[in-house]
């Protein structure tokens, strides 16, 4: 029996596993190999290096330092705006309001502002992206310089400015991530017991206290959670600086990431380098996730 | 998205290059590739015997030898072979079958044919799925075209083909100093306006330097309109290309073969330096700074609308604008203005040869793929194709009474009024990732005034020493 037992859960992992293994780990095998040769062309063999490409790249390549720190600013401001805005805008659709009867419950219409919150989630990347570019548009023609100009006021060059054009794109990512994370704490928050709440109440705290004292705590693993995914994808942003920046992570390497470099390099036919890019990437998100989850660890409370 | 949009003149040779002396190198030590199919036979047999007295025939075509042509039916078409090249061939050889194939994907059709030896006498290896050039030179699969050259021209007497061609035809198609490759079709550069806009304002439509550019870009401000600009958000090679251009004019196609060949100071040659100042000074002065965040598309959108004069561009701007032009937009271009000592004339052009035809070495009438050759460069075989397609071709003058679209007729003026002084440059495309990518930044940082020309010159100096010191990549000597 036990035999069968093992037979059968066998048959339901292999595919998956064989799947996974062909389509995640194989090409992340292709890769470290790639970053260890000279790989300028499809229809040349690769020629082992060792590793002269990272000394390369930790020596003499400005724009992946650039990228390295943009992911480093990006990571240290972008998850850290999203969880403290989300928190406050879900504290408010569930906790925030009046308590009647003893019951607390959101503001008025948060079920309303819920949906909206949450609808920027709905769009691909891509398409948030294009948006922004509409409304950054440096000329007259975009949304926010068309009303300044209106106004009488000076143009703002959100993404051809190089002192903001990365903090342009932190604000779309901002903008992009609150929804669901507004929805994931407003899901956490709801598990918490009303009675805690009330108790709270009914000892005169004030809502800040009851969300420092009490949300906050009992939300920490969706936080934890939160963090994380941000975290990881503070070292992605691809497909937002692709469309949104200038030449391509510019002006002047200003919001060049680690996996714009990563194209850049590919598309200019330097595999081999793009291969090791992509493994320090890899690293950065590794090192990133394990950090993170032993740092935040905490006892979680059980309700 | 952002890609840089399409440079049809960039049909990269030098990257196809790089590729083949690659694997050059390569074929000794690991063998590779499908030299096992060809390896035996890498010493072409050629039986052709020229005899170019002999101007009706010079290769000695067998007239009843049926001839295989191959054309890649993209934006061209290939009704220019049916009803034109092939036509012209019948009529010499009446005996002869042409058998004419329109293939979209030419690899994964004709690929497997190099393999097997049935490979067509003619073809124009073309298009997203054209046969990877640097496998087809890598593997001795290609016939070379010196005998073409040196043929009698079909009909201009006296010249031979190659004195027919504009300069730079065929070195555009050379691999590795192997001529291999036919590049039919000429892509003009230079500053693109509207005829209708300059002619009802009074504005100069043909300034000749620097200074009599600037005294225009001042009439065209004074005007309220924006006098010049590009795209930097994605087309920022549109604009050292001008910088590139003026250099030639200033310090002569030297200057460019310098850069190409990553010569020591090659970048901080007084030419480079002087363009780049010129054109620093035209993006503080007379550009807006918000195109940096604009694409190609936009900008093109605001010279169509009539909000900018002056832009700089390709001769396939016409063709790629049409929906957006209104009727009272007429495309004209004008020479890229030169400073005020110069060693090449205002009327000199940057201009590069593309569209690749090839004869496979193993062509069974081979003699008749030379002659078909030979028709396609006759002046009726190149001034029918521009009339098809309105493209102009490698054959000087060939289209010079051939009724084309203003745009395309401006860029046949220029390229007949610059005569030898065609130019053109490969470093962007051979040394991509070290100098091409850097350059484009550059370019942007110069001309939105982030640096000045003295901090450019020395950026991509630098980046150049760079690409020179890495034994990785491969160098193309010019």
């Amino acid at each position: 029996m036990r035999h069968g037992k093992y037979r059968f859960v066998a048959g339901f992992l292999a595919l998956p596993v064989l799947l996974y293994v062909f389509y995640v780990w194989v090409p992340f095998g292709y890769s470290f190999y790639f970053s260890l040769t000279r790989y300028r062309g499809t229809d040349v063999p690769p020629v082992f290096v060792g590793l002269d490409n990272f000394t390369t790249l930790f020596t003499d390549t400005p724009e992946f330092w650039k990228a390295l720190t943009h992911n480093g600013v990006i990571l240290l401001i972008m998850p850290l705006v999203t969880i403290v805005i989300a928190l406050i805008f879900a504290f408010f659709l569930n906790v925030g309001g009046k308590a009647k009867g003893g019951v607390t419950s959101g503001v008025r219409g948060s079920k309303f502002y819920r949906l909206v919150f949450f609808f920027p989630q709905l769009l691909a990347l891509p398409i948030v992206a294009v948006l922004f570019q509409s409304i950054y548009r440096p000329d007259d023609s975009g949304l926010i310089n068309g009303a300044l100009n209106k106004l009488g006021l000076p143009k703002i060059g959100f993404l051809i400015d190089t002192n903001i054009a990365l903090l342009s794109i932190i604000a779309v990512m901002v903008w992009q991530a609150v929804g669901f994370y507004v929805v994931l704490f407003s899901a956490g928050m709801s598990s918490i017991p009303k009675e805690i709440y009330e108790a709270a109440d009914l000892d005169g705290a004030s809502r800040w206290t009851m969300f420092y004292k009490v949300t906050l705590p009992l939300l920490w693993d969706n936080i934890q959670v939160g963090w994380v995914y941000l975290g990881i994808a503070a070292f992605d942003v691809f497909a937002l600086v692709d469309v949104l920046s200038v030449n391509r992570g510019g002006p002047s390497f200003s919001t060049t990431v680690l996996s714009m470099e990563v194209v850049n390099k590919i598309g200019a036919g330097n595999y081999g380098m793009a291969s090791a890019m992509g493994v320090m990437l890899f690293f950065c998100t590794l090192t990133f996730a394990a950090i993170s989850l032993r740092v935040t660890k905490r006892e979680s409370i059980e309700y | 998205m952002s890609d840089t949009p399409d440079l049809p003149g960039e049909v990269s040779r030098r990257q196809v290059i790089t590729r083949a002396a690659a694997i050059g190198a390569a074929i000794p030590a690991a063998g590779l590739l499908g030299a096992c199919a060809t390896g035996s036979s890498s010493e072409k047999k050629d039986n052709t015997k020229v005899d170019n007295s002999n101007v009706a025939n010079p290769f000695g075509v067998k007239d009843d030898a049926a001839l295989n042509v191959v054309i890649f039916p993209g934006g061209y078409s290939d009704k220019y072979a049916t009803e034109v090249h092939e036509k012209m061939y019948k009529e010499k050889f009446p005996k002869a079958t042409v058998k004419h194939e329109g293939i979209q994907d030419i690899d994964p059709v004709i690929g497997p044919r190099f393999q097997s030896g049935d490979v067509p006498d003619f073809l124009n290896n073309s298009g997203e799925k054209a046969v990877n050039m640097g496998k087809l030179v890598g593997d001795k699969q290609l016939s070379l075209l010196d005998k073409l050259w040196a043929a009698p021209s079909l009909d201009t007497p006296g010249k031979t083909v190659r004195d027919t061609l504009i300069p730079g035809t065929i070195e555009s198609g050379s691999f590795n100093g192997e001529s291999l490759q036919l590049n039919y079709v000429f892509t003009v550069y230079g500053l693109w306006f509207n005829a209708n806009q300059f002619k009802e304002k009074g504005w100069d439509g043909a300034p000749k330097d620097f200074d009599a550019f600037t005294a225009l870009c001042e009439k065209i401000k004074a005007a309220g309109v924006t006098p010049f600009g590009y795209a930097g958000a994605n087309a920022a090679y549109y604009m050292f290309e001008v910088i590139m251009t003026s250099a030639a004019k200033i310090g002569g196609a030297g200057v460019l073969k310098a850069l190409d060949n990553l010569e020591d100071g090659a970048w901080k040659h007084e030419a480079v330096l002087q363009a780049a100042e010129y054109w620093a000074m035209i993006g503080s002065k007379y550009s807006d700074k918000a195109f940096e965040g604009l694409k190609h598309t936009e900008v093109q959108l605001k010279q169509n609308q009539g909000s900018l004069a002056i832009y700089p561009s390709g001769s396939w701007l016409e063709s790629e604008q049409k929906k957006d032009t209104p009727a009272t937009f007429e495309y004209a271009m004008m020479n890229v203005p030169t400073g005020k000592t110069t060693k090449l004339p205002v009327t000199s052009v940057h201009a590069t040869a593309s569209e690749p035809y090839v004869i496979p070495a193993k062509a069974k009438n081979l003699a008749g793929a030379l002659e078909y050759a030979r028709i396609m460069l006759s002046k009726k075989g190149a001034a029918e194709f521009t009339k098809l397609t309105g493209s102009l071709t490698s054959v000087a003058g060939a289209a010079d009474a051939v009724k084309v679209t203003p745009g395309t007729e401006s860029a046949k003026k220029a390229l007949s009024g610059a005569g030898k002084d065609v130019f053109t440059f490969y470093w962007a495309d051979d040394y991509k990732d070290g100098l091409g990518l850097p350059a484009r930044s550059a370019t942007n940082d110069l001309f939105f005034g982030r640096i000045d020309a003295k901090k450019y010159v020395e950026v991509l100096q630098a980046a150049a020493d760079k690409v020179k010191k890495d034994p990785s990549v491969t160098k193309i000597k010019r």
